[in-house]
């Protein structure tokens, strides 16, 4: 079965005085109906390009889709016009963005607003209209609505207002519904609450769901699969338990590691994000990264390479809790013990069968192609870590 | 708020900040006249100390005081009540003289670091203004103390040439820092100061403060509402709720075993990176009530899972919670306007148990639904208010020592009550 989305190679620039910016510079991802897919990344990463795109919300100009593909049911929505693309956007693809402040008219009651949202796209008499939001204003669980839908947006909390522009981009019952940073705005109670109702309507109404976030705490919560993004394009994707076991690309892991709170050990990652007008050649993480190799500086960013789980050659381990202690004593003795484990050719053969579409947990990672092996670093790494 | 006033079983003379009963109010006004009508207590007696060389984190959700409480502490805002000792003066106290001396001792770091300076002057003019302010003349001299500063925090001497808007937002931190630095003082208090950067980024900061702090001997409280980083972070905590210190003690004891049911609330709120240990939240219903019009009691008892039933009546506390949250809907008026057809669905929507087994809360319970239903709304509120009471609503608890060894501000916790098995086992 065809994705509800399929987004390929997807590529948005953004031309301004002091050059184009790459911001989304060839990413390819799916979302299923019923899944959730998310777009993790840090600021700068293109997470937030890369779903405006879908619909156009890009500012154009100065921004532009200069390539690539994004197929939603079978129509390709990147050859369409803005204008023909209103008709997708509140219809068939919803959006909840991350200041609910931003979302809603002050002058207006909430009840009007998603009134407007669901006659937008529906020929509904307005006192119809009103019944549905009233329900929808129900089910996404603002209490009392017969006396709150004639409220004004400054009386509803932070929580109340997210989930009121939850509502109205469900006005349509759309097939997929795009969150970009739904709940950052939020308190960690509120923003719970506000996870576990866009989980529950999902599963209601079996819609795909992409959602953007840098927090990789939320990402556990509700992922079924992760594409994760670090300057323009997909540095690995998988499905989220996978990812989270195995994190593989030395970017993933640095910023599992740097999460506040895993011990007193603080990592970083060190450098600073590339200069988007002028991109690093091969890898764009290759600069920071400690494992880069000769080959990571030169070419293309690296094609995606299967990670194997179990004990093959190119299968990392879990990341520890970041207490390593006398990390280079451990490490040292770790080396001995696993080069011996980590017989090559191992795997060689997953990688020629490498399948075409984002499915699988896939790396784009030159050291889990089929000429290099896990340098000795990365497994000691590794090694440490099941040590614990 | 507590007859200890410190709350703390440690000797004082540690402490380099000592911050006993601090209040501040602020008044609503309303109408033509601007009349006072009522208070928004922000912070409403607060008690902690930061000892020499110790980090000590305030942690809460947006509207809980944490700030406010940072800004009066400092007198940047006048504190309503209280006393707040400083190397053993009270500064409430202090003249402009020796006001300006403590200026110099304390300094704050902000959240946002972009508005932090101005735009029109280079970043050696900015880290070097409060030299001028305090009386170091020789330019030379300053010029000396930047260059310094700015290799200190990461970045290069010659970068004091430069304008803020040349740095990104963890670099603009950085200088922000050199900022807070450049008196030498003895304690730092930083206001969320990552927590508008990434967490690549965050975590240089947060490694930054950490060896500066171990470098100079600095005394630091630092607030956020993230437990992450207060965890990673700080030495001691104290977990704010409306305006008070709900717990306090030694990061680790508190985050490995939370007295208070709201910190454990809390901490289970955080979405853990571990796919695996998805949906194990403990999850608050509604949201933090209005700081002008705060609950009676204990301020958390209209959301607290743990909220405590009265001893008359045989009910668990997960139903307890589900009839009170009911009794608080009928007080506001939520199900008047024929808004209940039949007790069945009044039920239903507030998912009340078909029946309860207690009989007094069965007989109290059926009177309000069929109130409700024939629209007697008041009377129902009435009759649930008369039977389903707790000693969360009547009292306000007092910081207590707890079995786990820290601080908790919670009745499960007074002596003559059994404290539930979740808090003993761990």
């Amino acid at each position: 079965m065809a994705p509800l989305l399929s987004v390929r190679d997807l590529q948005t620039y953004f031309h301004t005085d002091e050059g184009t910016v790459r911001a989304v510079d060839g990413v390819s991802f799916d979302v299923d109906a019923g899944e959730t897919v998310c777009l993790v990344g840090e600021s700068g990463s293109g997470k937030t390009v890369a779903c405006e795109s879908i619909t156009k919300l890009v500012p154009m100009p100065p921004g532009e889709i200069e390539g690539g593909e994004i197929r939603f049911d079978g129509e390709d929505l990147a050859a369409k016009s803005s204008g023909e693309l209103q008709g997708y956007r509140g219809g068939r693809i919803g959006h909840v963005f991350q200041n609910p402040l931003g979302a809603l008219d002050p002058v207006y009651t909430i009840g009007d607003q998603v009134v407007e949202a669901i006659r937008l796209h529906q020929d509904v008499s307005k006192a119809d209209a009103r019944d549905q939001a009233a329900d929808l204003l129900d089910r996404v669980g603002i209490g009392d609505v017969e006396d709150r839908i004639d409220d004004y947006p400054h009386q509803f909390s932070g929580g109340m207002k997210q989930r009121v522009v939850v509502a109205m981009a469900l006005a349509c019952d759309p097939d997929l519904l795009i969150a970009d940073e739904p709940t950052t705005a939020l308190d960690v109670t509120i923003q719970a609450q506000v996870l576990r109702l866009l989980a529950e309507l999902q599963e209601e109404r079996g819609m795909g769901l992409l959602f953007v976030t840098h927090d990789l705490g939320v990402v556990a919560e509700i992922a079924d699969r992760v594409v994760v993004m670090y300057a323009g394009k997909v540095m690995e994707t998988g499905d989220v338990h996978e990812v989270f076991d195995r994190p593989s690309h030395p970017y993933t892991r640095a910023l599992l590691r740097c999460l506040p709170g895993r011990g007193r050990a603080f990592e970083t990652i060190g450098g600073t994000l590339p200069d988007p007008t002028d991109p690093p050649a091969g890898c764009r993480f290759h600069p920071r990264c400690p494992h880069a190799v000769e080959g990571c500086r030169t070419d293309d960013q690296p094609a995606f390479h299967p990670v194997e789980d179990g004990a093959g050659r190119n299968s990392p381990g879990p990341l520890g809790d970041g207490e390593t202690g006398d990390g280079t004593a451990a490490a040292g003795a770790a080396t001995d013990g696993t080069a011996a484990d980590a017989t090559p050719a191992e795997g060689r053969q997953a990688a020629e069968t490498a399948a075409d579409g984002p499915r699988d947990h896939e790396v784009s990672c030159l050291l889990y192609g089929p000429d290099h092996s896990l340098p000795p670093d990365l497994l000691a790494e590794h090694a440490e870590v099941d040590d614990d | 708020m507590t007859e200890d006033p410190v709350g703390d079983a440690a000797p004082t003379e540690e402490a380099l900040l000592s911050v006993r009963g601090l209040e501040k109010h602020y008044p609503v006004r309303e109408g033509l006249l601007r009349r006072v009508s009522g208070q928004v207590k922000a912070v409403d007696g607060v008690s902690f100390e930061v000892r020499e060389g110790e980090t000590f984190g305030l942690v809460g959700e947006s509207g809980c005081g944490k700030s406010t409480t940072a800004t009066s502490l400092l007198r940047l805002e006048e504190p309503t009540d209280g006393e707040v000792y400083f190397d053993g003066e009270d500064i409430t106290e202090y003249d402009s003289t020796a006001e300006k001396r403590f200026r110099r001792r304390a300094q704050m770091v902000f959240q946002d670091p972009t508005s932090a300076f101005d735009p029109r002057m280079t970043v050696g003019e900015s880290v070097a203004e409060p030299l001028s302010i305090h009386g170091v003349r020789e330019t030379h001299r300053r010029n000396e103390i930047v260059a310094d500063l700015l290799e200190r925090v990461g970045l290069d001497a010659s970068d004091a040439h430069r304008y803020p808007h040349e740095f990104s937002g963890g670099q603009k931190q950085r200088i922000a820092l050199a900022r807070a630095l450049v008196l030498n003082p003895d304690l730092l208090v930083a206001d969320e100061p990552v927590s508008a950067l990434d967490v690549s980024v965050q975590a240089e900061i947060l490694s930054l403060l950490d060896s500066l702090q171990s470098e100079l001997g600095l005394s630091m409280l630092l607030i956020s509402h993230d437990l992450g980083v207060v965890r990673q972070v700080c030495d001691r905590v104290g977990v704010m709720y409306l305006g008070e210190i709900v717990e306090k003690g030694p990061t680790e004891e508190l985050f490995a075993s939370p007295q208070h049911p709201y910190t454990e609330a809390l901490l289970s709120s955080i979405p853990s990176p571990d796919p695996d240990e998805r949906g194990e939240t403990v999850e608050l219903t509604g949201d933090v009530p209005d700081p002008s019009n705060p609950p009676a009691g204990c301020s958390f008892h209209t959301r607290c899972p743990r909220v405590i039933p009265p001893d008359d009546l045989d009910v668990e506390t997960d139903a307890f919670r589900t009839l009170l949250d009911f009794r608080f809907a009928v007080e506001a008026g939520d199900l008047e306007d024929g808004a209940a057809p039949d007790a069945e669905t009044v039920r239903a929507d507030y998912d009340l148990p078909a029946s309860l087994g207690d009989e007094a809360a069965e007989r109290a319970l059926a009177g309000a639904v069929d109130d409700v239903v024939a629209g007697e709304g008041e009377r129902a509120a009435d009759r649930l208010a008369e039977t389903f009471t707790t000693v969360c609503e009547r009292e306000g608890p007092a910081l207590t020592e707890t079995a786990a060894g820290h601080l908790a501000a919670c009745h499960l916790h007074e002596t003559e009550r059994a404290v539930p098995e979740r808090y003993v086992s761990e």
